[in-house]
């Protein structure tokens, strides 16, 4: 159970890992969701594998045996909701982008750090992308 | 003490809440914000006395007793710097009100600042592995929302090169807190230091490196630092000067906890190589701000820089490092935060960050070119100020230590600090404006700009001039730490 678990944490975290390496922005966020699966994956096999019973005490006891631990459980329920309002935010922060690049490619990205024109003195910053001078009235 | 232990997180996300709620009533929005900053700052100081008292603020939550539930513990290390979080706060919400690149405001934008205090505070007073993760995924995605609250493409590009690279450290954090887990079995920091022991040294050497990458990630150091100076510059200034002076500092606490305190003595393998790390976070970082005339991007590979030096005191460990650890971690905050702060006043006055576009300040305003050489001098390490004493407790020890290779570094890089620092005030405030038709702005709202910077600066200034109370203080912290 535990090799079966940890081959698919492999194949997991292989798969996340190419996918957000990928030039297209888009491939490398749905990577980044991917490697967060595989790190839930992780926190799970944390707490051992094994008993299916489930952590709760039956009527009559006064002591959990044979069960699952809980902690784990619950630490992976954590992580996968701060992973999906994670994945939430940065779908749409990458369809922003490339509505407003007009690009998926990350080579492309160079809107904050543009490329100097100049090959030894830095560039200054590109038009339309810093802040403006002198503030609007009203603007603060 | 139960209450206070959890105000670091309490009083900001209640802020958060009500700022939330008032978003369509701007005044009443910013009064709200300004009570709740003040009074994160008074529950700081209430804490730092606690601490300082030796009755440390601590809180197990849900009656879970240690081992089990998640705690919150204010020894002196982690109340100082909740303390520095409120200062930030406080400085950063008060420039706010100033017309110096403030930034669109938009309904979100106090929120999300309270939201960054919350994440901080509670990433300080945590004393669980796994509640620590989760305070830095409230700083991050609060952070995500103020980077890409403007819109600007710029912004968007610089958010997604954030996401991208902060989202693995998160989760390589992740990772090694299950692997943590599932090696000893606990999460607590105090139960984690009683099994730390019991680890064979190759587990402890696999298991601190994961923890520790993912820290350095966060904390921007070398060669992990790709996405600091590729997106801070394209922050509104006083989020920046806030985002400058705390968020990469939080990876570099959780750096000292986990070395310093938790897994206290560390394997020397592990220490040697952060100190190498350190060294060059160092060299490389001064040597990005060398080439840039945009004062932000320069100041951003300057954090990278300092972060070299934070590190490298831990990297020392043992009492002696840890104290500079501390007393560097408080110094830096304070005169990175009012460097950033400063540069937006230089914007508002000549039109521009680009160096090579402004000019003849210091006829203008000798009070600014004063006001800037206090926290640029003393980042450089010029005596008698703070940075001179930090910079002197961290070499103090790795000379002591033998470690030459080192100090030399780490004075060669105060030497490029300098240059950088003195190419700033040469080109903004010395030479003359290069457009010669050109006039100063005749109205601006500073008032708020410079009671903020005069305030950190006056900071600044108490611990160069007396730094013995900050250096007995920072002792007293070092010994309660395990190292």
């Amino acid at each position: 159970m535990t090799a079966v678990l940890a081959f698919s944490v492999f194949v997991t975290v292989t798969v996340g890992l190419y996918l957000t390496m990928s030039r297209d922005t888009f491939r490398c966020v749905i990577g980044l969701a991917v490697l967060g699966a595989a790190a839930n994956l992780v926190l799970f096999a944390a707490g051992r594998l094994g008993s299916v019973s489930p952590a709760v005490v039956p009527v009559g006891e006064t002591v959990l045996r044979d069960a699952a631990n809980p902690l784990p459980q619950a630490l992976v329920l954590t992580a996968i909701v701060i992973g999906f309002a994670l994945l939430c935010y940065s779908l749409v922060l990458v369809l922003r982008l490339i509505r407003d690049a007009r690009s998926d490619d990350a080579l492309s990205l160079r809107h904050a750090e543009p490329i100097p024109d100049d090959p030894v003195k830095p560039p200054a910053a590109a038009p339309g992308c810093d802040v403006r001078w002198p503030p609007r009235e009203g603007s603060s | 003490m139960s209450a206070l232990a959890a105000a670091p997180v309490l009083v900001p996300l209640a802020t958060v809440a009500l700022t939330t709620l008032t978003g369509r009533r701007p005044a009443m929005q910013q009064a709200l914000s300004f009570a709740g900053v003040l009074a994160f700052l008074v529950s700081a100081v209430a804490l730092v006395y606690l601490a300082a008292t030796d009755q440390p603020a601590q809180s197990a939550f849900g009656g879970w007793a240690a081992p089990y539930g998640i705690e919150f513990h204010l020894d002196r290390t982690g109340a100082a710097l909740v303390l520095i979080t409120a200062l930030m706060g406080t400085a950063s919400l008060l420039f706010l009100a100033s017309d110096a690149d403030p930034g669109p405001r938009h309904p979100l934008l106090l929120p999300l600042v309270h939201g960054v205090l919350a994440g901080v505070g509670g990433a300080f007073s945590t004393a669980d592995l796994f509640n620590l993760y989760v305070w830095f995924e409230v700083m991050l995605i609060c952070a995500l929302g103020l980077f890409a609250i403007g819109g600007r493409l710029d912004q968007l590009d610089a958010s997604f090169k954030y996401l991208v690279l902060n989202l693995l450290g998160t989760l390589l954090l992740l990772m090694a807190v299950a692997a943590i887990y599932g090696a000893t079995g606990h999460l607590n920091f105090g139960a984690l230091a009683q099994a730390a022991p019991a680890l064979p040294t190759g587990l402890t050497i696999v298991l601190l490196t994961a923890l520790l990458l993912a820290f350095l990630i966060k904390a921007g150091s070398f060669p992990l630092y790709a996405w600091l100076p590729a997106s801070y510059h394209t922050l509104p200034a006083p989020v920046l000067a806030l985002f400058a002076g705390l968020l990469t500092k939080v990876g570099v606490y959780a750096v000292l906890r986990t070395v310093g305190d938790v897994f206290a003595p560390s394997p020397a393998l592990l220490l040697e190589a952060l100190g190498w790390v350190a060294a060059a976070t160092m060299l490389f970082g001064v040597l990005g701000a060398a080439y840039h005339w945009d004062i932000r991007r320069i100041l951003a590979f300057h954090i990278v820089s300092q972060i070299g030096y934070i590190l490298l005191a831990i990297a020392l460990s043992g009492a002696a490092g840890n104290t500079a650890t501390l007393f560097y971690t408080v110094h830096h905050i304070i005169v990175k935060a009012n460097l950033f702060l400063i540069a937006a006043m230089i914007w508002r006055l000549t039109g521009s960050y680009d160096l090579r576009c402004i000019g003849g300040l210091y006829k203008l305003r000798p009070v600014l070119a004063v006001l800037f050489l206090i926290p640029a001098l003393s980042l450089v390490g010029v005596p008698p100020l703070s940075g001179f004493w930090a910079k002197l407790l961290v070499l103090e020890e790795a000379l002591a230590q033998g470690q030459y290779v080192w100090t030399a570094i780490a004075l060669i890089v105060s030497v490029l600090t300098l240059y950088s620092m003195m190419k700033i005030w040469m080109e903004a405030f010395w030479k003359s404006h290069p457009d010669e038709q050109w006039q100063p702005p005749v109205k601006t709202r500073l008032a708020p700009a410079w009671t903020a910077t005069l305030g950190l600066a006056a900071i600044t200034l108490a611990i160069s001039l007396n730094p013995q109370p900050l250096l007995a203080y920072a002792q007293a912290a070092a010994r309660t730490l395990g190292g």
